[in-house]
């Protein structure tokens, strides 16, 4: 129980100032940083480590990304959890404005859905270009389908396809209308595991590095439309918002240079993200 | 199972070109979850130990209570922290949500429990032994907690072990309370769950393997330390 007293190495205050150290580290040095709520499909795409480090080298301003699907990342800037949103749900996005959350919304870039599924097909979808008779076909036959189930944008989109399908597909939930509640490349791996099939937008799908025998199935649809928007998350309602640099971000994706950039990321050779801001610069 | 194959060549690639995306990666899983379990036991030991060796209404509550913590769901932790956090939250002035500093939060808070439940255990049953001789020596609680931390010190580290394994294993807190950001938040288990995502399993499964051959590393150092020590200490 006695302990002799050997000389100290680790005196108190010398381990105090150690462990304040390895906790506080990283801060010190904060250069400006933005934090932008985004969705999966952006950052699993590779877009962001495409076009980022070109803003970041002219500006100075580090840009920082969390990741989430679009009802979350919607959710994380009403609480003034950051500067700008990109995200990729219209409505949901005016709706945020209107509500006195963001400053204003702007179209960015756009690119499609589409339906993925097993090369053999069994519900024999890939005879359509309509993508809510695929849906309804797809019901009939009984087949598996995934749903992202996560509200996210993409979820939005296959909510509303289904709606205009006229199936129902809540009444199948846990039978053949599978919700795995996860982001896209998630729902992915699960679609593939299982057999079924699932809507995604083609950035992550052609991104995607775990396809095994899946294939584009539905394509070109007008309705498969996927626009994205940039908001300013609104200053007067969170005034710790970077407004400066946070538009200055703004300012620069929809001006010449990073609308180039957004079209020149290419992934096997093709083209991602289609840029289509095309109000006056600087926005207003 | 050609994963497992080309997981293993990426895995041994990775580390031997110390890819230094990877090595700020493991450096910041370490200093958040040894942070962690620093804290956790700061807190964890003395509670413990304060626990095994009084007596009070309602003291099997808290045992209950305190073995059911030890269950706390990853997920529910960093929600709770988030909400604690977040700018519409009660602590958003402290602009900590995305930083290191949350994540260590949320794991200190997640493995406390572990941390006081087993050591209370430890602690008790060595005060079992002691009771009489404490008792003659009319020593205070706090003395009493001293001595028996001290002469627990070698199975307290096993107790430190299994908090540091949980938290440098977990990802549900520190995916919601550091979000996952490239260079600033990024460790080893959310960047693992980034890249099943991506369906990149191959690259998520080598990471996985430098991330148990790192929880191995530790385990064997501070088993090495102990084995030292207790030399030395007979010696």
């Amino acid at each position: 129980m006695m302990h002799n007293h050997r000389r100290r190495l680790f005196t108190p205050a010398r381990a105090i100032v150690l462990f304040a150290a390895l906790i506080g580290g990283a801060q010190a040095l904060a250069e400006e940083a933005i934090l932008v709520q985004s969705t999966t499909s952006t950052q699993n795409s590779g877009l962001y480590d495409h076009i980022l480090p070109q803003f970041t080298a002219k500006t100075g301003i580090q840009v920082n990304v969390v990741a989430v699907g679009t009802g979350q990342a919607i959710k994380n800037a009403q609480n003034g959890d950051g500067d700008v949103l990109l995200v990729h749900a219209k409505s949901a996005e005016e709706k945020f404005v209107e509500e006195g959350y963001g400053v204003a919304r702007f179209d960015v870039m756009y690119n499609d859905f589409v339906i993925v599924g097993p090369d053999a097909d069994p519900a024999g979808l890939s005879n359509t270009e309509d993508a809510a008779a695929a849906l309804a076909e797809l019901a009939a036959s009984g087949s598996v389908f995934a749903s992202r189930g996560d509200n996210s944008g993409t979820h939005k989109k296959e909510l509303a396809l289904w709606q205009a399908s006229g199936v129902d597909p809540a009444n199948a939930s846990g039978g053949w209308y599978r919700e795995t509640g996860s982001g896209m490349g998630a729902t992915l791996n699960t679609a593939v595991g299982m057999g079924a099939y699932s809507l995604t937008d083609r950035a992550t799908w052609i991104n995607f590095k775990n396809k095994g025998d899946y294939r584009i199935l539905v394509e070109g649809d007008p309705r498969l439309f996927n626009q994205y928007g940039i908001i300013l998350v609104d200053p007067a309602r969170h005034p710790n918002v970077k407004v400066d640099a946070g538009q200055a971000f703004i300012d620069w994706v929809l001006g010449p240079e990073g609308q180039a950039a957004i079209a020149s990321y290419q992934v096997d050779g093709q083209q991602l993200f289609y840029p289509n801001y095309e109000g006056p610069w600087p926005p207003k | 199972m050609q994963d497992f194959g080309s997981a293993f060549g990426l895995a041994f690639g990775l580390v031997l070109s110390l890819d230094p995306e990877l090595l700020e990666i493991v450096l910041l899983s370490l200093r958040v979850s040894l942070s962690a379990v620093v804290i956790a036991c700061l807190v964890g030991f003395p509670l413990g130990a304060l626990i095994a060796i009084t007596r009070f209404r309602g003291r099997s509550a808290v045992l209950v209570l305190m073995n059911a913590l030890m269950g706390l769901p990853p997920v529910v932790v960093g929600l709770a922290i988030y909400l604690l956090l977040s700018n519409a939250g009660p602590l958003g002035w402290l602009r900590l949500l995305y930083t290191p500093t949350a994540m260590i939060l949320a794991q200190a808070v997640l493995i406390t429990p572990i941390i006081a439940a087993l050591s209370r255990e430890l602690i008790e049953q060595l005060h079992d032994e002691y009771a009489e001789q404490f008792q003659s020596l009319c020593l205070s609680p706090l003395q009493s907690v001293r001595a028996l931390l001290w002469d627990a010190r070698y199975g307290l580290l096993t107790v430190a072990l299994a908090g540091f394994g949980r938290a440098i294993a977990e990802v549900g807190a520190v995916i919601i309370v550091g979000g996952n950001i490239a260079n600033l938040t990024r460790v080893m288990t959310t960047a693992i769950a980034l890249e099943t995502s991506k369906g990149e399993l191959a690259l998520a499964l080598a990471l996985g393997m430098v991330l148990i051959s790192i929880a191995l590393g530790i385990n064997a150092a501070v088993m090495s330390l102990r084995l030292t020590a207790s030399r030395h200490a007979f010696a």
